[in-house]
């Protein structure tokens, strides 16, 4: 994991000054709400329905045990004891004061974290693969240009009053766990026909309320160049990017709207201009690549005899495995994906003992280190085959066991009304009624691999658009009604997903799934079909006759 | 109103403060008084580029935020004051002219923010090469205090010249 040098821990600091400065500023009066706004929102501080909400910055997903412990301080000493885990692999809290959050910035400081450019119309957080630098068949850990890129963005002063908010992601997979093609600017690590490291690049993706997979724009752009080439997509975006209508400001409407030829001209044109001036040396590219040196890996044997031992005897651990076990590149280890979504539970939602709990088996059985997925869930990237058993017991004693991910109960959901100021609708009651509907294990196999993703609005936070299914709260006459999509994905086969027709209202809408599912499990051929690709074989045509023609 | 200039970022380094404005702002169809340094409009500048550039006193212009610098390239030798309006804090195309000014451009002259120009924008502006800045009559001279100590080092390569933390970290 990348560690802060003198320069990166005196910008935080200093950070946390500034912000002081300014809440003291707002509470004295000297500064209105209007003016406030922009500063706190570019320190992750937005004011919802109920209270303040802090977004906290958990850079391309990785964190150390150490940081998810003082992540769990902050929910137990300002919050409520809990903290939500976001789409954008960053954490949320839902409760501070005003008057709090300088400590709360304050805090986070010391463990190397902020919230700096967790929202405004600025570079956000940086995302990128959970599995990065442990996923098999990787061209590169993407998470040293993550972090490169993290650097560069970081109060940016040409680029912090962008026409609307700008998202980049990084991976470094053929198959692609980080959505590049719905993020502003994707970034795909690869490697030329020389061996050396470069960048493909796909600009203009976005879901919100006008969905558009993002467009190749550069086959490969060399390791030297990423920040002037980054530097000139947004300069052209800067000066070019509407700013008139605030549903139609994002990059992905200005390479709509002017066409990726013109689009790409005047960034090539406005690269060859500034090439060279922001310099990114060889000395600092190995400086931030050896903090992502792969950790002291045991020669291990390929199998564990223990583990097969283990699940042959428990049901339940074998349960797990099946879903949240993943391959890792090294033999004898593994990849544990932790669910938070279990039962009763927000989607994203962890309480402060489970990230302590989370924190501690990081430490001792996964090589201290701990992602975040951009599907609300938790990642311990490098355990042994043989602990796993003991993994899988600690995680079940903290509630944190559920054997569910890629399955319809993992759920992709946005905090919805009842949280948020922009909702529609509530999507959080509706998540908990499909998990209880599709509580049954065994069914939810037969399902197989599907995902569903909730937003409680337009802006598509719960990425509805990319769901296998997706639902949509819209509000229809100050009611709520929810909208059915169908054949999204976020993957590297990137797709919108098509509206079914009219909304239902809450009390049809998990019958609705339900419709889908049973439409599904009729037409597919074969058990290995999944949803997708049954869907994407037999077109939205069945599946709409089976939801409105009983009506 | 109120003209600030010799902001620094440098801590310790020259103070602000606050100047004559010897520049008269001209409306489109004012007459243009006679000897005196004028800022225009780039409407103005277009209509009476011959007659402006040949006046015997310095030449401003003012650009609105969706008039790009690269419209006046040619004629920018022939201008002293560059005025970037800024009409909502919000709009961030000003920052971006600036660079292109300095930078791309070579602009040697004044830039000047105008409009809604605030405390925790400054440091920015200052980085982009903004360097004098109208702004009310209340606005505190503390903010440029502070621009110049709020952030001691910055990841990125700006106008001002000073190392970046790259430059810091590998010599």
């Amino acid at each position: 994991m990348y560690r802060y040098d003198e320069f990166d821990q005196q910008a935080v600091d200093e950070r946390v000054a500034q912000f002081r400065g300014q809440v003291g500023r707002r509470l004295k009066g000297e500064l209105t709400e209007d003016q406030f706004k922009p500063l706190r929102l570019m320190n992750g501080l937005y004011l919802q329905l109920h209270a303040y909400m802090l977004r906290v910055a958990i850079p391309y997903g990785t964190l150390s045990p150490r940081q998810m412990h003082m992540l769990a301080h902050i929910a137990r000493k300002y919050d409520k004891g809990y903290g939500h885990f976001t789409t954008r692999q960053n954490i949320q809290y839902n409760w501070p004061r005003l008057v709090d959050t300088p400590d709360i910035l304050a805090d986070l400081a010391t463990v190397e974290m902020h919230g700096i450019q967790t929202s405004g119309n600025c570079i956000r957080n940086v995302t990128s693969d959970p599995f990065a630098g442990v996923a098999a068949g990787e061209v590169e850990d993407p998470r040293p240009w993550c972090e490169i890129i993290r650097q560069w963005s970081t109060f940016h002063p040409e680029f912090s009053y962008l026409p609307r908010k700008f998202k980049i992601a990084v991976t470094g997979s053929e198959h692609d766990r980080a959505a590049i093609k719905l993020h502003d600017i994707g970034i795909r690590v690869v490697r030329n026909a020389e061996g050396e490291t470069g960048f493909e690049f796909w600009v203009g993706g976005g879901m919100g309320r006008t969905p558009i997979i993002a467009k190749k724009i550069k086959d490969f752009v060399p390791k030297a160049d990423l920040l002037d080439y980054a530097t000139a997509c947004l300069r052209v975006y800067n000066e070019l990017g509407r700013r008139d209508n605030i549903y139609k400001a994002r990059i992905k409407i200005l390479v709509h709207e002017m066409g990726l030829e013109k689009y790409s001209a005047l960034v090539d044109a406005e690269f060859a201009r500034s090439r060279g001036t922001v310099k990114l040396p060889d000395a600092e590219i190995a400086r931030i690549q050896a903090y992502f040196a792969p950790p002291a890996y045991e020669a291990l044997p390929a199998t564990s005899t223990g583990f097969e031992a283990h699940k042959f005897e428990d049901k339940g651990f074998r349960a797990f495995v099946r879903t949240n076990v993943h391959a890792h590149k090294v033999p004898g280890y593994a990849i544990v994906s932790v669910s938070l979504k279990a039962p009763g539970i927000a989607p994203g939602d962890a309480s402060a003992d489970q990230m302590d709990a989370v924190a501690d088996i990081a430490e001792r059985y996964s090589l201290d280190e701990l992602r975040v997925t951009h599907e609300q869930n938790l990642v311990l990237p490098n355990v042994k085959l043989d602990d796993l058993y003991t993994v899988w017991q600690q995680l079940s004693a903290a509630g944190l066991a559920s054997a569910n991910i890629g399955l319809i109960s993992d759920i992709i959901c946005c905090p919805g009304l009842d949280y948020c100021d922009l909702a529609n609708a509530r999507s959080i009651s509706i998540a908990d009624e499909l998990q209880q509907r599709f509580a049954d294990l065994e069914r939810q196999y037969a399902i197989g691999n599907l995902k569903i993703k909730m937003s409680g609005c337009i802006n598509a936070c719960g990425h509805h658009h990319v769901g296998h299914i997706g639902i949509l709260g819209v509000d229809k006459h100050g009611k709520e009604f929810y909208q059915l999509q169908l054949g999204g994905s976020g993957a590297e086969d990137a797709s919108i997903g098509q509206v079914t027709g009219t909304g239902f209202p809450p009390e049809r809408i998990v019958g609705a799934v339900e419709t889908v599912i049973g439409t599904y499990l009729s037409l597919r051929h074969g058990d290995a079909e999944t949803f997708l690709d049954c869907y994407r074989r037999v077109g939205l045509a069945p599946f709409k006759a089976a939801l409105y023609e009983a009506r | 109103m109120k003209l600030v200039k010799n902001a620094s970022l440098i801590a310790d380094g020259r103070k602000a403060s606050v100047v004559e404005n010897d520049w008269t702002l001209v409306d489109d169809d004012a007459e243009l008084p006679e000897g005196k340094a004028v800022v225009v409009s780039l409407a103005r500048f277009r209509a009476e580029r011959d007659k402006l550039v040949g006046r015997n006193a310095p030449l401003g212009l003012r650009l609105k935020s969706n008039e790009a610098p690269a419209s006046v390239a040619d004629d920018l030798d022939r201008i002293a004051l560059v005025a970037l309006e800024f009409p909502i804090f919000r709009d961030g195309r000003g920052y971006s002219h600036a660079v292109q000014l300095r930078q791309r451009f070579g602009f040697d002259g004044e830039v000047r923010a105008v409009g809604d120009v605030l405390w925790d924008q400054i440091p920015h502006m200052i980085r982009c090469g903004i360097d004098s800045f109208e702004v009310g009559d209340d606005f505190p001279l503390a903010a440029f205090d502070e621009a110049a100590t709020v952030f001691t080092r910055h990841y990125q390569p700006d106008t001002t010249g000073r190392p970046t933390i790259n430059e810091l970290r590998h010599g």
